[in-house]
């Protein structure tokens, strides 16, 4: 069958075909819609678990419960994703899988919607599992299919590594029969998993020992092809094959290693390298291929290029203009570029909420020498932006709090920090529980927005009621606990408020509970529907 | 046969249900494409582009090189600007008239259609005005569609069965009216062109087009 699928909804489709029980994930840019796709295909059937989690950690575990509980499963996640589950995943390595567990990490070169462009590869290599890096769509179907046959087979988890324009380019994918959901059994001898030093020595001695193992699938595999032609040679991999093949085309006299399977394959890049006398480097994200050629000394007697010798930009992403350049060839380019234009950076939603809680604080807070305000990651970090300039910090997902207790310890008074709802289940609570546990002197605002608002508006763990219960039940005084409704009209009473708890000496939390329009939109959307649909059926 | 096209706009306003009509005709027609589009940070109200490339044989790069664009379809005018370095030396150029002002600097709305109007082959059509005389604010970007339709290389026919596939899920008023806008899109653009054509200026022929009625469009020549 043939299916018109983004990069991220094929490794989806490849993953319900290769029969998983359960894919898990915490929504986030470029990664988001492997999970919703396969929410969206198996929700009517019911045999796959597809819900989101609090966190990538806790995805990454339920993920490798099931894999132990004999099922195939699915985890994916954006790049920095991967540093939230990193614990589990380079333990998971060592304890190896049951049923096949492929985690999918979507890396976001030129930082489209990322605080960082870090390479998932590396983390493979330091796990020492299995990386499968697609070209294109149906390449991100096909692996994924032949990743959770390669976990079961080798016992260990497998890395899908894509980058932001195969996750969210969408193309033909023709499909093959798709397997039932599989199961390898129960296991009784569970010594493996559980890593007490006695263990882990010998799970890791093991992983050390299947390493060769590994190397010889990635040297066979068909995904990895050499060509060798003219003295010249390319070597590149993954999406970047695309753009140097657009650049090449079918008759170049260059000699091409696409590697698409990882450890890289050492005797193809050799055989390559003894046969040219200059090689390329062409690879999206960081020079890891380039840099495990190179090493520290070179190769001597070939001239060596790519990023590290400046032939192609180390930061932002590939393009087929960039490696034309890096080929020595020119651009043609007809049209010059129009000169100034004024940029469209995004920004918050006319009459977001968060407009109305940023207004407050800065306004309870002005007069005042300008408290530190740390913030998180969501729409709100746009506040950082013009007409607002209300933040100081977006670094990583829960920093806010943490940081903020940090600046208090410090000495510094006012210390005021804000974080989404779900960006606080995710991995606020942790740092608010230490905060009330010593009281800090801190003013904690938590924007509940009753959803994940950047990515689309996936469903939050606690919002309202919910939301102050797990507040008060980190140990935070009921007393200092305020809820204000983020809305012009309220403007005076919310600063009143505000300006109270950041002048109060110790924790407080004030929480703006008021939806996010566009999850409201699409609310009224889904009413409307539904309403129809009853309508209808009262007819029938 | 290879077509690239650069589509613009700014988050929200709809230009991937265009690049989905679009990659709904071409799989029709059993040829590949790709649909390279924008999602996340940027889809808040920023500025956003989908590069969409078909073909009757294998795609390589997801993302169109510089020069190669057939086409830059933008639902807005400052936009198209962002991208002129993609079009080709014979591209055409089909943009609504109807800015879209959501930051502060935006540049004098008629300078901004004067510059698009340097490009020999452009259209520039007012896809609002022409989406409410169809039945529906929503659908200017089917207006749109409909403006480049001339340009594509299918036949009307082709991408009139994929906005049906695209909305019958929504009844056949949705269906209708879309259509509708389609058909209102086409003809302005192809009326526009003929202007040029015959030697109006980019200025003069939008006020020519803003007097005629949607019905008057059809055959409507200078």
């Amino acid at each position: 069958m043939m299916e018109l699928l983004l990069g991220d909804e094929a490794i989806g489709l490849g993953a319900i075909h290769a029969g998983i029980s359960g894919s898990f994930s915490y929504p986030g840019t470029p990664a988001t819609e492997i999970l919703e796709f396969v929410a969206k295909k198996t929700q009517k059937a019911g045999k796959v678990s597809a819900r989101w989690s609090a966190n990538e950690k806790v995805a990454y575990e339920e993920a490798l419960g099931m894999s132990f509980a004999g099922k195939r499963a699915l985890v994916s996640m954006k790049h920095v994703g991967l540093n939230v589950a990193a614990d589990p995943f380079m333990n998971s390595a060592l304890t190896g899988a049951k049923g096949g567990l492929v985690v999918a990490v979507a890396d976001d070169p030129s930082m489209h919607s990322s605080q960082n462009e870090q390479d998932s590869r590396y983390y493979g290599q330091f796990a020492k599992v299995l990386v499968f890096e697609p070209s294109n769509q149906q390449q991100a179907y096909d692996m994924t299919r032949e990743a959770f046959e390669v976990s079961e087979k080798t016992g260990l988890p497998v890395m899908l590594r894509v980058v932001t324009r195969l996750a969210h380019s969408r193309a033909n994918v023709e499909t093959r029969t798709p397997l039932e959901p599989t199961d390898v059994g129960r296991v009784t001898q569970t010594a493996d998993w559980t890593l007490l030093p006695v263990n882990a020595r010998r799970r890791y001695r093991r992983l050390l020992d299947v390493q060769k193992d590994l190397a010889a699938y990635a040297e066979a595999s068909p995904y990895n092809e050499l060509n060798l032609k003219g003295k010249k040679g390319i070597i590149t991999s993954g999406i970047a094959a695309n753009y140097v093949e657009e650049v090449i085309g079918e008759n170049s006299d260059f000699s091409l290693l696409t590697i698409r399977v990882y450890p890289t394959p050492r005797n193809l890049v050799r055989k390559l390298v003894e046969h040219c006398d200059e090689i390329i480097v062409i690879e999206e994200g960081y020079p890891f291929i380039e840099g495990q050629l190179t090493g520290l000394l070179g190769v001597p007697g070939k001239t060596i290029s790519g990023k590290l010798s400046g032939a192609l930009p180390e930061d932002g992403e590939l393009s087929a203009d960039l490696v034309r350049r890096a080929l020595g060839m020119k651009t043609i380019q007809a049209h010059d570029a129009a000169g100034k234009i004024p940029g469209r950076p995004p920004q918050l939603c006319q009459g977001c909420p968060h407009s109305d809680s940023y207004g407050a604080i800065l306004a309870a807070a002005a007069g005042d020498e300008r408290p530190y305000m740390f913030s998180d990651i969501g729409c709100y970090t746009l506040s950082a932006l013009p007409p607002y300039n209300a933040i100081d910090t977006c670094v990583d997902m829960g920093a806010s709090i943490s940081m903020a207790l940090g600046a208090a310890k410090a000495g510094r008074h006012p210390v005021v920090c804000s974080i989404g709802d779900s960006t606080f289940i995710h991995s606020g609570m942790t740092g608010l529980i230490g905060a009330a546990h010593e009281n800090a002197n801190m003013t904690v605002f938590i924007l509940d927005n009753a959803t994940v608002g950047m990515t689309g508006g996936q469903e939050v763990f606690a919002t309202g009621e919910s939301l102050v219960s797990v507040v008060k039940g980190l140990g935070v005084d009921p007393e200092h606990i305020v809820t204000i409704v983020p809305m012009e009209k309220n403007h005076e009473k919310n600063v009143a408020l505000v300006r109270r708890e950041i002048n109060y000496k110790g924790l407080s939390v004030v929480i703006a509970d008021r939806a996010c329009i566009q999850a409201m939109r699409k609310m009224a959307a889904e009413k409307k529907k539904s309403a129809e649909k009853e309508k209808e059926t009262v007819k029938v | 046969m290879d077509y690239n096209l650069i589509l613009a706009g700014v988050g929200g306003q709809g230009i991937l249900s265009i690049a989905q009509a679009i990659s709904v005709a071409v799989v029709n027609r059993g040829w590949v494409v790709k649909q390279a589009e924008v999602h996340g940070m940027a889809q808040r109200g920023g500025a956003v582009q989908s590069h969409l490339r078909f073909s009757d044989r294998k795609i390589h790069s997801d993302i169109i090189p510089l020069g190669r664009a057939d086409m830059i379809l933008s639902v807005e005018p400052l936009e198209v600007l962002r991208y002129v370095q993609y079009l080709s030396k014979d591209g055409v150029i089909v943009s609504s008239s109807t800015p879209f002002i959501n930051i502060p600097n935006y540049p004098p709305v008629e300078e901004t259609m004067d510059r698009i109007a340097t490009v020999t082959r452009h259209v520039l059509i007012n896809a609002d005005a022409l989406a409410k005389a169809a039945g529906s604010a929503r659908a200017s970007n089917i207006v749109m569609l409909g403006a480049a339709s001339p340009f594509l290389g299918f036949d009307p026919e082709e991408l009139e069965a994929a906005i049906t596939q695209m909305f019958e899920r929504k009844g056949e008023k949705i269906v209708n009216v879309n259509k509708t806008a389609f058909r209102f899109g086409r003809r302005a653009a192809t009326a526009y062109e003929q202007a040029i054509k015959g030697g109006k200026t980019g200025h003069e022929a939008r006020e020519w087009l803003e007097g005629l009625k949607p019905e008057e469009l059809e055959g409507a020549c200078c």
